[in-house]
């Protein structure tokens, strides 16, 4: 297995973004439910829906990484 | 490790039929026959437990789509079910036990006869034109030429600048809907055929799971962001905003 040294940076520094945007959806969501455990079920859905967009800017660098 | 491209199974004149041709095939094949085996058993009050649950998941969507808008929801709902369906169907298909796995081989290197469709960056740049284009085609029919274009092009040089954005965001979404839905599926073919290949028992069942939700989550994205798109681009333009 050969590892490229480019790839491995595309992604660790194209996944750095995202990791601190789903933390911070994530804390956000956390912290709705804290105030107001009965919104649970408006609050869960838009916290997935949001995580999977910031997570797809992580996918486009992951889709270079494997180029290399 | 799978390649991005697809392989090519057999040629059909000059037409390429890959593997993941072929499980488009198949989807449509199981679409299609529920679709007519429910048509055929149709009751206004079903006893049938198979039509109770499609009625159920279908008022729960067109809810959903009733609650971002209200007045055009019956043309919106088809596209937003539809993209849902095909989608989740040729997610979860990537997961099923032979997929990628049966196969022959060919100069050295192993082509499996069945791929997750959505893995073929081919299959969601189409679904994302698809999109794309249905939603202006269906904004022109809905609002007029006239609002459409007053959205994208303006003579007061604000509204210019915000049109010059809007136009480059019509190519942005096309590109992130499309590296969305094929990262994710591709990336989760990847991780399971990596952890497969060190561990063949118990240790791939998570990362199964994972792929489940994964499935689940994409194709709701991808339908929910084409129904929002819509629902916007089919309210009037306002001039000052």
């Amino acid at each position: 297995m050969n590892f490229s040294v480019s790839g491995g940076l595309i992604i660790a520094i194209g996944g750095l973004g995202p990791a601190l945007a789903v933390g911070y959806i994530g804390a956000g969501a956390m912290e709705a439910l804290g105030r107001n455990p009965e919104a649970q079920g408006k609050i869960l859905p838009a916290m997935l829906l949001g995580m999977a967009f910031a997570e797809a800017i992580a996918i486009y660098s992951l889709i270079f990484a494997f180029g290399k | 490790m799978t390649s991005f491209i697809p392989e090519t199974i057999f040629q059909i004149g000059k037409f390429p039929v890959t593997n993941t041709v072929l499980d488009t095939m198949l989807v449509d094949a199981v679409l299609i026959a529920t679709v007519v085996y429910l048509s055929k058993k149709i009751k206004l009050n079903p006893t049938n437990a198979f039509q109770n649950a499609v009625e159920m998941i279908i008022e729960v969507f067109y809810n959903l789509t009733e609650s971002v808008n209200q007045t055009i929801t019956a043309t919106i709902f088809p596209y937003f079910m539809s993209f849902f369906l095909f989608i989740l169907l040729a997610n979860w298909s990537g997961l099923i036990p032979g997929f990628g796995t049966i196969g022959f081989w060919r100069n050295g290197d192993f082509v499996p006869l069945l791929r997750a469709a959505t893995s073929d960056l081919n299959l969601t740049l189409g679904l994302a034109a698809i999109s794309i284009i249905a939603t202006h085609a269906l904004s022109i029919r809905t609002v007029g030429i006239k609002n459409y274009l007053s959205r994208y092009f303006s003579f007061n040089p604000i509204n210019l600048f915000v049109g010059i954005l809007e136009i480059i965001s019509v190519f942005t979404s096309l590109v992130s809907l499309s590296f969305r839905l094929f990262g994710n599926i591709y990336a989760g073919e990847v991780v399971v055929t990596t952890i497969s290949t060190i561990f063949a028992f118990l240790v791939p069942l998570p990362f199964l799971a994972l792929e489940i939700i994964v499935g689940i989550v994409q194709a709701l994205v991808f339908s929910m962001l084409t129904m929002v798109n819509m629902s916007m681009l089919t309210t009037p333009h306002e001039k000052n905003h």
